[in-house]
């Protein structure tokens, strides 16, 4: 196996998908001949032509609207927005119209579109090129909602994304475009949607975390085992519908839990899975489920630093979880 | 609004431009105008259901049937039908049996789409009659995909689109319209300009003094025609669905007409426009008129024979979804997903337990 950049990897399951299956198309700005701002799409539109590799104008509600009628007629359209912070003109073809289409229609029409978007902070890219919106999509009945963290998990599960018969919002942690490694199984490769996969395992606190996180999750680990403290790290990868079955697991053995992600923190996936917790493993906890979180401000460009939640502020949860 | 070039067909006198005529066969006369009537007792219908309380709601389109059936008569099998909520006449004449129409107004068990939406969100994908949706224009770019689908897939077939005055000021019709240019893709855009967008009239709409210019900005052919002339509007439509099944890109037509009611069962028009404007467009009715030309032709004998099977077939249509079962519970938890997920599952375990 070789070793890749998630980008790399982003880029071979879009390869491999569109080679297997001839309704796989990619459309968004600037895929085709230069192969994506972030260069994900980089050679596909010479290989498989400018028709399946479609460089559209300059408009989301366009991109979003045209991959739903793509998708309605029965093909498969992974369609790019340039960053998650460009998404909101098609907010509305995303919840009320590819996220409705089945149900509105009793299942005559689906829109099986793959959106996929570059998320997160960490690149000094401010406000617009920064945030996290995943909670949108989570809120949104109907659409399933994923982040990878390692370039495995990228191509297993975009090519699952591609294969299945649900719109998916695929937000890509951009950091880790490029600063992140790992081996890829060549050719076809999935990774099943709505299950999480545990990082580190470990037995005195859980901790959750995905996208740009889950490095920040494995650091803070590190730094706690040296301290003695065992740290049991799960990465969702499917946010939504999420893998509560090895979280619930994870605590009941653990008893703590802390819940670490870069968006805001009020309303954010956090406090939903802080909820599900206190339902389901109450008489198992030892501490107060905690947050480690964005603030509740706009992105900020200069003090992205300590926007972002860093090892140290993670660890400071674990402690006070411990200690409590 | 200026008067730009403005296609009729039905002239004054009754009778029918042979220069634009479509030279429909005498069955297919007869069949837009069984439709237009069925369309206006729907209508009829629907409205006392609402103002009763057995329905919550409804749109109706008294005024506009030339448009929506001259359209609906355009469509060829294998053509998308992508329609506005106000628009039911268009799948009514291309087949979708007047039985599913009323059965998703009533939303119980004969409703196909099984009580999720509101009435006037139809849809068979049988005919390629897409799913409503009632954010405005929405839909235009789904248009635009299905038509990028069947172009890579070399089908000969055109899509059609329809939508109101007040969807052309919406960033979806931009999208759409462009895109179509771009790509020159087998789109047509049928505008029903019915003067108003809920109270707002068109000129505040638009600066433009038509709608059908904004057709040029996307390198789009755009025409005009008389909305409330059955046989104009099949006209148009038919040539631009002809261009669109050759290959020859996308139209937008631009249709004037007016609505008679309210915008919907929600509102009141007088608040907005007065009687007189109300009553100059009821003069030009588009079944009245259609009426003198068949008569003119010695093919419709008795308009009242017509009615009465209508509003018979409609009271039958009633009856048979008001006597289906409602929509079971269980229901609502399915269709949100391709399979019921965790927590879908939960929700509607706990809520059929009646524990939720």
């Amino acid at each position: 196996m070789a070793e890749v950049t998630l980008i790399k990897a982003i880029n071979d399951a879009l390869a491999t998908e569109m080679a297997r299956d001839p309704s796989v198309f990619v459309l968004g700005e600037d895929v085709g001949c230069c192969g994506g701002v972030f260069r994900a799409t980089e050679g596909l539109s010479r290989r498989f032509g400018p028709e399946r590799v479609i460089d559209t104008p300059l408009n989301e509600v366009g991109i979003v609207g045209m991959a739903i009628g793509m998708a309605m007629s029965g093909l498969r359209p992974v369609a790019e927005i340039e960053f998650s912070d460009f998404i909101y003109p098609a907010f509305d073809q995303i919840v009320s119209e590819m996220a409705k289409m089945r149900y509105r229609s009793a299942g005559q029409f689906t829109a099986a579109v793959v959106l996929r978007a570059p998320s997160g902070g960490g690149i000094r890219g401010g406000h617009y090129h920064s945030q996290s919106p995943e909670a949108y999509y989570i809120h949104t009945a109907g659409l399933v909602v994923v982040m990878p963290s390692t370039p495995a998990d990228a191509k297993g599960l975009l090519s699952s994304a591609i294969r299945g018969e649900d719109p998916v919002i695929f937000l890509e942690p951009k950091l880790l475009y490029r600063t992140v490694k790992g081996e890829v199984p060549e050719g076809e490769y999935l990774v099943p949607l709505g299950k999480g996969r545990i990082v580190r395992p470990g037995s005195d606190v859980t901790l959750i975390a995905w996208g740009g996180m889950v490095p920040v999750a494995e650091k803070t680990g590190a730094v706690a085992a040296k301290e003695g403290v065992d740290v049991e790290i799960i990465d969702p990868r499917t946010l939504w519908p999420l893998d509560i079955a090895m979280i619930e697991a994870s605590v009941n053995r653990t008893g703590r839990a802390v819940v670490l992600h870069e968006a805001p923190r009020t309303c954010g996936f956090g406090a939903e899975i802080s909820a599900l917790i206190q339902e389901r493993c109450f008489l198992h906890l030892k501490a107060p489920v905690a947050r480690v979180t964005g603030f509740d401000t706009p992105f900020p460009y200069a003090l992205e630093k300590s926007y972002l939640p860093d090892p140290e502020r993670t660890l400071r949860a674990i402690h006070a979880s411990m200690d409590f | 609004m200026t008067d730009a070039e403005i296609l009729s067909v039905l002239r004054p006198d009754g009778t029918a431009d042979p220069a634009h005529d479509p030279g429909l066969p005498d069955a297919e006369l007869l069949s837009l105008y069984r439709h237009m009537v069925l369309l206006r007792t729907v209508d009829e219908k629907a409205i006392t259901l609402q103002r009763s309380g057995r329905i919550a709601f409804f749109v109706p389109s008294t005024g506009q049937e030339a448009c929506s059936i001259g359209a609906g008569h355009a469509v060829r099998e294998g053509d998308w039908i992508f329609p506005a909520y106000r628009d039911h006449g268009v799948g009514l004449m291309r087949g979708y049996p007047l039985a599913s129409l009323i059965g998703q107004i009533v939303g119980h068990a004969t409703d196909a789409t099984r009580g999720r939406q509101m009435p006037n969100h139809w849809c068979d994908r049988s005919i390629r009659l897409v799913s409503v949706s009632s954010p405005v224009a929405t839909q235009l770019p789904h248009a635009v995909g299905a038509a990028y689908a069947a172009k890579v897939r070399g089908e000969r077939v055109a899509v059609l689109t329809t939508f109101g005055d007040g969807g052309t000021s919406t960033g979806d019709f931009h999208a759409a319209m462009n895109f179509t240019g771009v790509f020159r893709l087998p789109v047509v855009f049928f505008c029903e300009n019915n003067r108003y967008a809920i109270s707002h009239p068109v000129e505040r709409q638009t600066a433009a003094g038509t709608l059908s210019e904004k057709a040029a900005a996307y390198g789009l052919p755009g025409v005009r025609v008389d909305g409330n002339d059955v046989l104009a509007v099949r006209k148009v439509v038919g040539d631009a669905m002809d261009r669109a099944r050759a290959a020859e890109g996308g139209t937008l037509i631009e249709a004037l007409t007016y609505r008679i009611g309210g915008h919907s069962t929600s509102d009141d028009p007088t608040v907005y426009r007065s009687e007189e404007e109300v009553a100059a467009w009821r003069a030009k009715d588009p079944i009245r008129r259609f009426a003198a030309f068949l008569k003119g032709r010695s093919l419709l004998e008795d308009p009242a024979a017509v009615e009465a099977e209508a509003k018979e077939e409609v009271r039958r249509a009633v009856e048979e979804a008001e006597g289906a079962p409602p929509v079971p519970l269980s229901s609502m938890f399915e269709d949100v997903y391709a399979e019921i997920p965790w927590h879908l599952a939960e929700q509607r375990d706990s809520l059929l337990s009646g524990k939720g």
